[in-house]
């Protein structure tokens, strides 16, 4: 579509952006690396030295690393099927035309405005715990013994905090392409005889498959290092029950003073989001083609 | 198996009426075309048989059916939208086979009806593209292969031809009449190109602000037309109208000459006049004629008038082609 000039054109304009993210990516990221590859404890200023791979081979033969592995997945898959379906009914319910509409859409986008830790203790202390929370009061009122979320179900309970934060994000994408999807189309497939749920499954769901994979893979991105939710709650426990990897490399470097060994850390978590990555856009990458 | 009969419908948004009144009898297998100008309700009133708009008044029966509360789906019509609306993620096999997938038919009825359809529409070698890879023309011809697989009582077109050059529009009016002939379905059909109506309809109905101001057949709306408007709208050129003393003389308030209803003489003739611009388009001239009583006067004559701008000409209607109305613009017999 663009002549030559354009394109140089367009190249030199864009110049400086692409210089000034390299240098903000490249750096921090060739920093890491180095210090990977380093000896070097804050405990023991001075003795840093190079070690090779010794800092990758302490990190993944961590006693931990895989089941924060596996914590880290579960968390991301957990958060993104609440959010995706539970986004697309929300987008589904707002899309009607109802009483106090502009309300009711503040109200579902509130959330994303909250801080991740306030919003991390509010559910602590006002909603999950176990003596004071508003979900144990609900469970006596109705003679049941309260569930101590944090400690019975921990994971799960990070899993619905986060999606209750991640909701609005969703459900505003899925809510904006399920505007844009043609009124007459939805008439022709009623005319055609489609009730509402074949409506739903072949005219709208396809038409949100871009914004879903969208949903998918920003969400992927910030999912996958998770961290103020989980100190402000667990703080990784009970056990190792939700240390991520994030988490795990917060132990390492700041609990142990370990610069090197959570720099590997940070190396391996990086090479985890971009084979992540690289199966997300396999699968749903299609979807934003053309 | 097709008739659609409307009693007494109307139809309001909120406090705006858009439709006051309108009944209308469509028999089974015709072809009936609305026209009228832009916001006139005729979309309103397609969208109203095809259920896709509530009326807020009166009935609407189908094959003697009350079909006023039923579901679109229900009427079992088909409507050709004017944006097509093909579904954009499916091929063009999928957008027919769609309304039978949804009535559940088995795989082989579905693919022998598709065949059917596309052999029919001369899509057969493009079953397998999607909408976007379409041109507008064959876009056009999935949206009328999804409406005849279903096999409907009747096709309703919103517009269909606007969005196709003017040589290809042609095409598919033909096409479309020549389905029609095939099909033998009752057929209703919008738009505002009163060429299109003329050629296609059985019978055409004028709207006006959402009433009916005639319907019949292109040839009485044409040499009977019954009042100013749709005397005005059908025909092109537009039918010259002529008030005052002259109109007075035939005993009305204005009277009406068609373009093609004047002989031009150099010599002689009920009115004289100015020729202003003189098209020669070979087979016709048109001929913008200033009159003396200071009328603008469009006439149509034979492709060899040796007339030219800014010589005199005397007009003189031919008998019994001058349409007389009164004041409040209908026809006055006779
Ligand atoms: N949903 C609606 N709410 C309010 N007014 C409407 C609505 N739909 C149509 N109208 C009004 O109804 C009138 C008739 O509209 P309609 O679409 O039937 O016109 P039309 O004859 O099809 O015109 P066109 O030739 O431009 O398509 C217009 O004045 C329009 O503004
Ligand atoms: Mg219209």
């Amino acid at each position: 579509m663009a002549t030559a000039q354009t394109q140089t054109a367009a190249r030199l304009m864009m110049a400086p952006a692409v210089v000034l993210l390299l240098g903000w990516m490249l750096i921090p990221l060739s920093l890491t690396l180095w210090f990977s590859f380093q000896r070097y404890n804050l405990l023991m200023p001075g003795q840093e030295f190079f070690t090779g791979f010794d800092n990758y081979r302490y990190f993944l033969s961590h006693p931990n690393f895989w089941s924060a592995l596996a914590n880290t997945l579960i968390l991301v898959g957990g958060v993104l099927t609440i959010t995706i379906i539970g986004g697309t009914l929300l987008a589904l319910l707002l899309d009607q035309p109802i009483f106090g509409q502009g309300i009711v859409r503040l109200l579902v986008i509130a959330p994303f405005f909250v801080m991740p830790t306030v919003s991390a203790l509010v559910w602590k202390n006002m909603l999950m715990h176990p003596v004071n929370g508003l979900f144990s009061w609900i469970a006596r009122v109705f003679v049941v013994q309260p569930i101590d979320w944090f400690a019975q179900a921990p994971m799960f309970s990070i899993i619905v905090i986060v999606a209750w934060q991640w909701l609005p994000f969703a459900t505003l994408i899925i809510l904006t392409a399920l505007q844009s999807l043609d009124e007459e189309q939805k008439e022709a497939a009623g005319m055609d005889g489609a009730g509402p749920f074949p409506l739903f499954f072949y005219i709208i769901l396809p038409h949100l498959a871009r914004a879903i994979t969208v949903v998918i893979l920003i969400q992927t991105i910030f999912l996958l290092s998770i961290f103020a939710e989980i100190l402000v709650t667990t703080n990784g426990g009970p056990g190792v029950a939700t240390t991520n990897l994030t988490f795990l490399i917060y132990m390492q470097s700041l609990l142990q003073f370990d610069v090197g060994l959570a720099s590997a850390g940070g190396i391996v978590a990086v090479i985890l989001a971009n084979i992540v990555a690289i199966f997300l856009l396999r699968i749903v990458g299609k979807n934003l083609e053309a | 198996m097709g008739s659609i009969t409307l009693d007494h419908v109307t139809k309001s948004f909120g406090a705006v009426t858009i439709i006051p009144d309108i009944s209308l009898d469509i028999r089974d297998g015709e072809f009936v075309v609305f026209v009228g100008p832009s916001g006139c309700g005729k979309s309103t009133l397609l969208r109203l048989i095809a259920g896709l708009e509530d009326v807020s008044g009166g009935k609407i029966m189908i094959d003697g059916a009350d079909v006023t509360n039923a579901h679109p789906a229900q009427r079992k019509l088909s409507m050709v939208f004017q944006s097509y609306a093909l579904y954009p993620h499916m091929s063009v096999r999928g957008n027919i086979a769609f309304p039978l997938k949804m009535e559940g038919a088995s795989k082989e009825k579905i693919d022998e009806a598709v065949g059917n359809a596309a052999a029919i529409l001369n899509l057969t070698d493009y079953l397998d593209r999607k909408p976007r890879q379409l041109s507008g023309g064959q876009r056009q011809r999935v949206a009328i292969g999804r409406a005849i697989v279903r096999q409907p009582k009747a096709f309703l077109f919103d517009e269909p031809l606007s969005n196709l050059d003017a040589a290809l529009r042609v095409a598919m009016r033909l096409e479309i009449s020549e389905l029609h002939k095939k099909l033998g379905t009752t057929m209703i059909y919008v738009t505002h190109d009163q060429v299109e109506a003329m050629t296609m309809a059985d019978k055409i109905v004028v709207l006006n602000a959402g009433r009916i101001e005639q319907y019949g057949t292109p040839l009485e709306l044409y040499s009977k037309p019954a009042n100013r408007f749709v005397a005005g709208f059908i025909g092109s050129p537009k039918m010259n109208f002529i008030e005052g003393a002259e109109a007075a003389r035939f005993g009305a308030h204005a009277i009406g000459v068609r373009p093609e209803h004047f002989t031009v003489s150099q010599e002689a003739g009920s009115w004289k006049g100015v020729v202003g611009v003189a098209e020669h388009l070979g087979s016709d001239t048109f001929l913008y004629v200033k009159s003396e009583s200071g009328d603008q006067l469009t006439v149509r004559t034979s492709g060899e008038i040796p007339v030219r701008s800014g010589e005199t000409v005397h007009l003189t209607p031919m008998d019994g082609r001058v349409y007389r109305f009164d004041a409040q613009g209908h026809a006055i017999a006779g």
